[in-house]
């Protein structure tokens, strides 16, 4: 018998998980329409592969990430994209997002699949690729690339790889009822993430209020070297760091990765995609999906088509709008509730629950906080849900940061336990997403501090650079100027033995030399170019009278067109005008100089 | 008994000159350069650079609140900024001054493209360096570094810049605080 360990705190509240296990897995079959949002997960935005009026096969993968973390979207069934537009998407904020449109042609015909005979003779990296090109992202919540989290950092070797079959938020019967029908595909998942990841120790672990789930996991499970440990029912144990608490005693800690104590959990309905990923060729197409609560009349699990409109999902389990007060996208702890039937379900959608005012009453009012305490008991992290209350409620966000408020799971057990019914998680949310928001600004801000540092000693620097080039310039003046004193001193000094007139005439004689020198070296540069630069000119003058001529043409056209470029090519036109007459004129003037020439 | 007093005061005046000395050597070896109160006040400010406290930039402002200046004169830090001023200075936090303008969402600057004559007096004018281009060719901001401090809208002679309010979208949503409580007996008002 495996050791166990517990975690502190938490609760039982009313598990309301047998509504929906009554019956088996259910095709929820192809909706009207399929919306396929671009982001489905933690990570960057899928780009669209296809254009509305595409035809696609089921499988087909229509969008993909070409920079940053993220997997690909594949089609759910075969059909035709009617467009990629702005839709609401399943997210707390019931905003909207980039979402592809699909038609289904109801033929459900799948694209071109190519599955792995054996994985084992292909390269781990190549398994890894398959797995993220199947567009699999953790599917018990957060939604976290699989591909990305089977690659551990190179320094941290996993040596216990947990599959999380726990389950333990009320009303979702999703995993169990996989595990019950579908063992053998998990296991085939866990056997190739095992071999990928090579643990030492494999451990499936389920709650002990799913028999049916531990029969069926423990019949498959025969045989392989998996562990099946069963774990006594307590919210939140499905939780990662709890179950890694309650499996192996260790904790993630704070800040960390679960990989950083060496272990690593999945999902069972992430190990059953992987399954079909590598032994069938199929991407991610379909989830199971809890369709549960006292406003559908025939609550159950559906093997839902990704991007469903959670409408048709409702309606499949007979659903009754005027019935409910509340539609929940998740559990009743951890989910939120759902304005707009139209969104869809999406690859992280593990239940949706139709609640009555008497299963799901509207909480009562906050009242003031009494310091009973009893979030602290419940609490798996071990915070202080009542001081990072009070800090969150005032704002001081630095505080109740340093109290570890971003180690809060949001499980909800402290709100669960509240006897004056005080929203705590959602106050934890709001200082999270404040800080968060901080930071972002922060660094934008640091950026922005250091881009005008920048130009500012760019400037500085400018500034010197033009300053010196002048101070050089006046130097090399004033030298000049001296050394032309100091030749005439010295012209000065030599004629001193003579007599003071015969100095005067050396200077006086120096000056015409100078000045005979002048014009020769200025006529013979000339002399030698003078040739080939008329026909130069002469070039000039085409081109520029010929730009003149396309020129005037236009400003014809644009006159006549009324284009509001007229003002642009009439200034145009003038300064070519300009050009025009400067070529002719340095034309006229060489000829001139080379016809003296001739002459002489 | 003379002797005891002069004893007294040598070994006083003695550890008195050891102690000046130390002080002295500190003083010199750990010397700070500049105020570092400034820097601190800097990392508060919003580093828009958009000169509507009267500043050329936000460092200046922050050198000027080290000297005692008010620290209400900046709009696009808003009340938050000033409170983060008012904690760190031990001062009271005051109203923004509205003679340097009001406190607005944060914006950011869009060039309409096929209006921009080229002129790069808008680059000229950008203390971030945000705006791309060149003389006679189309400029464009860089969005993600624009401060939105509206300093290039003045300077353009075709007037092509706008000054655009960034809109949450789903992904820079985050969640809001619970709305304020109300009493229980309020609740049948507040639902209907």
């Amino acid at each position: 018998m495996t050791q166990l360990w517990s975690f502190p705190g938490g609760i039982h509240p009313a598990e309301n998980k047998r509504q929906s296990t009554g019956r088996a897995i259910r095709k929820a079959g192809i909706p009207d329409r399929l919306i396929l949002p671009l982001q489905q997960h933690i990570g960057a935005p899928a780009e669209p592969l296809v254009q509305p009026g595409d035809k696609v096969l089921k499988g087909q993968k229509l969008a993909d990430v070409t920079s940053g973390m993220g997997v690909p979207v594949h089609a759910s069934t075969s059909g035709t994209i009617i467009g990629i537009e702005l839709l609401p998407v399943p997210h707390p904020s019931g905003m909207s997002d980039w979402c592809m449109v699909l038609e289904p042609d109801g033929d459900d015909a799948w694209c071109e699949l190519s599955p792995v005979a054996d994985y084992r003779k292909l390269h781990r990296d190549e398994v890894l690729n398959l797995i993220r090109e199947a567009g699999i992202s953790g599917m018990g919540g957060a939604g976290f690339p699989t591909s990305i989290k089977l690659r551990p950092p190179s320094d941290r070797k996993v040596s216990t790889l947990i599959i999380n079959g726990a389950e333990c938020e009320p009303y979702i019967t999703a995993d169990d009822m996989t595990m019950r029908e579908r063992a053998d595909q998990i296991h085939g998942g866990i056997k190739i993430m095992s071999w990928i990841l090579r643990p030492e120790r494999c451990v499936i672990a389920i709650e002990d209020n799913k028999p049916e789930a531990i029969e069926a996991m423990r019949k498959a499970s025969e045989g392989t070297q998996a562990e099946l440990v069963v774990v006594p029912t307590k919210y939140p144990s499905g939780g990662e760091k709890q179950l890694i608490q309650i499996l192996t005693g260790m904790e993630v800690p704070s800040g960390g990765i679960p990989a950083d104590i060496g272990v690593m959990c999945q999902n069972v309905g992430t190990a059953m995609a992987v399954y079909r990923a590598i032994n069938r060729g199929e991407p991610l197409v379909s989830r199971i999906t809890t369709v549960t609560g006292a406003g559908v009349d025939d609550p159950g699990n559906f093997e839902t088509l990704i991007g469903t409109p959670a409408r048709h999902l409702l309606s499949q389990a007979g659903f009754h709008p005027e019935r409910i007060s509340r539609l929940i996208l998740g559990g009743p702890m951890m989910g939120y509730t759902l304005e707009d039937t139209s969104v869809p379900v999406i690859k992280t959608t593990n239940c949706l629950i139709a609640a009555t005012e008497k299963e799901l009453p509207t909480p009562p009012p906050e009242q003031p906080c009494i310091r009973c305490g009893m979030c602290a008991e419940v609490c798996p992290m071990e915070l202080l849900p009542q001081q990072l209350f009070w800090h969150a409620k005032a704002q001081d966000f630095d505080r109740a940061e340093h109290l570890n408020l971003f180690d809060c799971i949001e499980c909800g057990a402290c709100s669960y336990v509240c006897p004056s019914s005080i929203p705590l998680v959602q106050y934890y949310r709001y200082a999270k997403g404040e800080i968060r928001t901080q930071r972002a600004e922060q660094i934008k801000a640091d950026r922005a501090r250091e881009r005008f540092e920048a130009r500012q000693a760019r400037l500085e620097r400018e500034q010197e650079e033009t300053e010196r080039r002048r101070e050089e310039r006046a130097r090399a003046a004033a030298e000049a100027q001296k050394k032309k004193q100091a030749e005439a001193e010295k012209a000065v000094a030599k004629g001193d033995a003579t007599d003071e007139r015969s100095a005067r005439a050396a200077m006086v004689q120096q000056a015409l030399e100078r000045k005979k020198a002048r014009p020769a070296a200025a006529a013979t540069p000339e002399s030698a170019t003078d040739k080939p630069d008329i026909e130069a000119l002469e070039k000039q003058l085409n081109q520029a009278k010929g730009k003149l001529e396309t020129m005037e043409s236009m400003l014809d056209e644009a006159r006549v067109a009324q284009a509001d470029n007229v003002e642009k090519l009439e200034r145009a036109v003038t300064k070519n005008l300009e050009r025009v007459k400067r070529a002719e004129d340095a034309l006229t003037d060489a000829r001139k100089q080379l016809e003296t020439e001739a002459g002489q | 008994m003379w002797t005891g007093i002069l004893i007294a005061v040598a070994v006083l005046l003695a550890l008195a000159v050891v102690f000046g000395a130390l002080l002295g050597f500190a003083a010199e070896r750990f010397r700070v350069e500049g105020n570092p109160l400034v820097d601190q006040i800097d990392a508060l400010l919003p580093q828009t650079q958009c000169g509507q406290c009267g500043f050329p930039g936000c460092r200046p402002y922050a050198e000027s609140i080290a000297n005692g200046d008010a620290i209400n004169k900046c709009p696009p830090g808003g009340e938050a900024t000033i409170k983060a001023l008012a904690d760190l200075l031990d001062v009271d936090p005051q109203p923004l001054d509205a003679e340097h303008g009001v406190e607005q969402a944060r914006r950011v600057a869009v060039i309409r493209e096929d209006e921009c004559i080229g002129c790069t007096k808008c680059i000229q004018a950008c203390p971030v360096d945000a705006i791309l281009g060149a003389a006679k060719h189309m400029h464009t901001v860089i969005e993600s570094e624009c401060t939105g401090c509206d300093l290039c809208v003045e300077p353009c002679p075709v007037d092509c810049i706008d000054m655009i309010t960034i809109e949450p979208d789903i992904r820079s949503w985050t969640w809001e605080p619970p709305r304020p409580s109300i009493i229980a007996t309020d609740r049948q008002g507040a639902s209907a």
